[in-house]
């Protein structure tokens, strides 16, 4: 996985709440097998009209929000299902950062496993947040993952909260399965334990 | 000290925890289908990883699949065909147990795995699909995970896990005989909305709850997702017991003796404190509807469309506003006024038997208006044959529905089965986002007898009015 680093970069504003993750990637694009390629399916069915030109009234199709890394969006972000395909689709796209005040449980952890940062803030900080966007020009946000700050050109300064451990894979770039399986001697001593006390679990 | 349920199979899943890491949990049992788990296989292979305990995994094919018999025996969609034949490559590969659309096992993965005992009490479970909730109905703690844990379980048989905080819902009284499962699974999801419980694992007490039957236990607990909570918990008692007993996967002899013993050491133990308590009466929970595109909006079927003044909150007020441009309803309409185009009777939900014996009862002498077309699709081909013996699928197609073959169908449209642009459906599936079950389709949340009312009469129905007349 690749390492996070710290940026400053174009924040995209949706001020929407429980965006679902069939909104994020619809259905009709989950039957692929593969992890790529997901950026274009993007919030299809908001960014595109019928005859698949984009809908200028979607949010992310404002030429402001070009290039943009940071996504700032309402409460309960991704909710619904636990597609994986919905942070690929983020990832594809181009974002690498989420604000909002609040994530649904699955898509938070699916974000750490694609580089993506999800970062809760404070209701006001959001709305204060969403004000300087929203009133501005491609405003730049910097996200310090090290120190867990946010600043924006209008003089927001905000620090966050973050799982120690998911700040150190994140920085680091680790491999979660790899971790895991450096612990297989204790993963052994475990299933050892369990055989003697659950032997109905492994009659196979 | 007194421990919760939760805190009890968290105990006995602690595999360790390495300094600056989560604890590792181990996982018991691992479900699967064939759209969360390709790109899982493919990094197993590219890193050069076995699978830890093939053992450990079922699977099934659903998402995909057509309802429609001749469309299952050739998938018209390449696309869909592709991922359902990696599905059936993978697990012959690595010698899992996958019931596929020949098998006479076939059917909804959370349907399926209660149907051979797969899930117990007290198990750790997973699947990459957030309807995992539903096997909570035992007293395991299951729940949906992404495709990258997918993978991560199978190389290890571990999770990376934060402990999550324990919300206790406890459901009071009676349930009048025209409520169910799914109306105190809206109700709940009413009350506390959908990130009410974002951060929790919910455990549901109370008589109503223990009055319920397994398979509504499972509605109930399938829906826990829906609140935002990692999962849904029922203490195992001994309609858990009488359900697995004799089940292809339950144990055996000696076994089943010492795994029952354990069982009834599950439940939370008196005095066992919860981080949020929330209560509620059985007796106030009348038949619910959903009237907007998120599960927390919802109402009572005897009530009206509320606008966005009603609510104090200003992001729900502009919920509202949104939901009630994309459903093309006013506010103050009433509930009973609104007419259906499409009823679905499925889904990992509401599609086991008694859901189909509890909508026959009501769609029995009715018939569907021409203007309607209302689709029977049962959770597994079990459920089919059981519904079949009881003369269930006549009592349906004599009121004008069609009688499928087992799968997702139209709870999530991937499988040809979907709504056109502008249509509205009552759905006995779990979510009513928007384009949930096609691009434009609008969506309403409804019990089993509730839908089949609804079919009846083109409109939403207060069944408890139906039984006065």
């Amino acid at each position: 996985m690749e390492k996070y680093t710290n940026h400053t970069s174009v924040a995209a504003l949706m001020n929407r709440s429980n965006v679902d993750t069939d909104q994020i990637i619809a259905k009709q694009f989950l039957k692929k097998v593969e992890r790529t390629g997901f950026g274009q399916h993007l919030f299809h069915d908001w960014r595109f009209n019928e005859d698949g030109t984009p809908n200028a009234e979607f949010e992310l199709n404002n030429p402001k929000f070009d290039g943009a890394k940071v996504l700032v969006v309402g409460d309960n972000f991704g909710c619904g299902s636990s597609r994986e395909h919905a942070p690929w689709a983020i990832d594809d796209y181009g974002f690498n950062t989420i604000i909002s005040t609040s994530f649904a449980d699955i898509f938070y952890n699916n974000c750490f496993k694609n580089g993506i940062l999800p970062i809760i803030v404070e209701a006001d900080t959001l709305k204060a947040l969403m004000s300087e966007i929203a009133a501005n020009q491609g405003v730049e946000l910097s996200i310090d993952l090290e120190n867990q700050k946010v600043s924006t050109p209008g003089g927001i300064s905000v620090s966050f909260d973050i799982e120690g451990f998911r700040k150190h894979n994140l920085i680091n770039g680790l491999d979660d399965i790899g971790l895991t399986l450096a612990q297989t001697d204790r993963i052994d001593t475990y299933e050892a334990m369990h055989k003697e006390r659950f032997p109905w679990l492994w009659v196979s | 000290m007194a421990k919760t349920m939760y805190e009890k199979i968290w105990d006995a899943h602690f595999v360790h925890q390495e300094e600056g890491q989560a604890p590792l949990m181990y996982v018991d049992r691992h479900l699967m289908h064939e759209v969360t788990s390709p790109q899982a296989f493919e990094g197993l292979k590219i890193a050069n990883r076995p699978i830890r305990n093939n053992h450990s995994i079922l699977a099934t094919l659903d998402h995909c699949v057509p309802t429609k018999l001749a469309d299952r025996l050739n998938l018209p969609d390449p696309i869909g065909a592709k991922q359902v034949q990696t599905m059936m490559d993978n697990c012959k590969e690595h010698g899992l147990t996958l019931y596929d659309m020949k098998s006479k096992n076939n059917g909804i993965i959370h349907v399926v795995v209660p149907e051979h005992g797969f899930v117990h009490p007290g198990m750790t479970t997973v699947c990459g699909d957030s309807h995992t909730a539903t096997h909570g109905a035992f007293g395991a703690l299951a729940f949906g995970i992404g495709t990258s844990e997918v993978e991560h379980v199978m190389a290890t048989q571990c999770l990376p896990q934060l402990k999550s905080k324990t919300m206790l819902v406890k459901v009071n009284g009676e349930l009048s005989k025209f409520s169910t499962a799914k109306d105190i699974a809206l109700a709940v999801i009413g009350k506390i909305g959908t990130a009410g419980g974002n951060g929790y694992v919910i455990e549901y007490v109370g008589e109503a709850i223990e009055a319920l039957s397994m398979q509504g236990r499972m509605t109930l607990c399938n829906m826990a997702i829906e609140s935002g909570a990692r999962a849904g918990l029922v203490a195992p008692d001994q309609k858990t017991i009488d359900f697995l007993e004799g089940k292809e996967f339950a144990p055996k002899g000696d076994h089943w003796d010492r795994a029952v013993n354990y069982w009834k050491s599950l439940p939370s133990d008196d005095g066992a404190e919860f981080n949020s308590v929330i209560e509620f009466r059985a007796e106030d929970i009348a038949p619910q509807v959903t009237w907007g595109t998120s599960p927390e909006q919802v109402v009572a079927v005897d009530q009206y469309v509320p606008a966005p003044s009603d609510f104090n909150n200003e992001g729900k007020a502009i919920a509202c506003k949104s939901a009630l441009d994309y459903m093309g309803l006013e506010a103050g309409t009433k509930m009973t006024d609104i007419e259906v185009d499409f009823v679905f009777l499925g889904s990992c939900t509401n599609s086991r038997i008694e859901d189909f014996r509890a909508a026959a009862a009501v769609a029995k002498g009715t018939k569907v208006p021409s203007r309607v077309t209302a689709i029977a699709v049962p959770g597994s081909y079990l459920v089919k044959e059981q519904a079949e013996q009881e003369g269930l699928d006549k009592i349906f197609t004599d009121a004008g529905w069609e009688w499928r073959e087992p799968g997702c169908s139209m709870c999530l449209a991937m499988n040809g089965d979907q709504l056109r642009p502008g249509e509205r459906c009552a759905s006995t599936s779990n979510r009513n986002f928007e384009g949930r079950q096609g691009k434009g389709g609008r969506t309403h949340l409804v019990s089993p007898a509730m839908a089949a009312a609804t079919a009846g009469a083109g409109r939403f129905v207060d069944i408890r009015q139906l039984e006065n007349s």
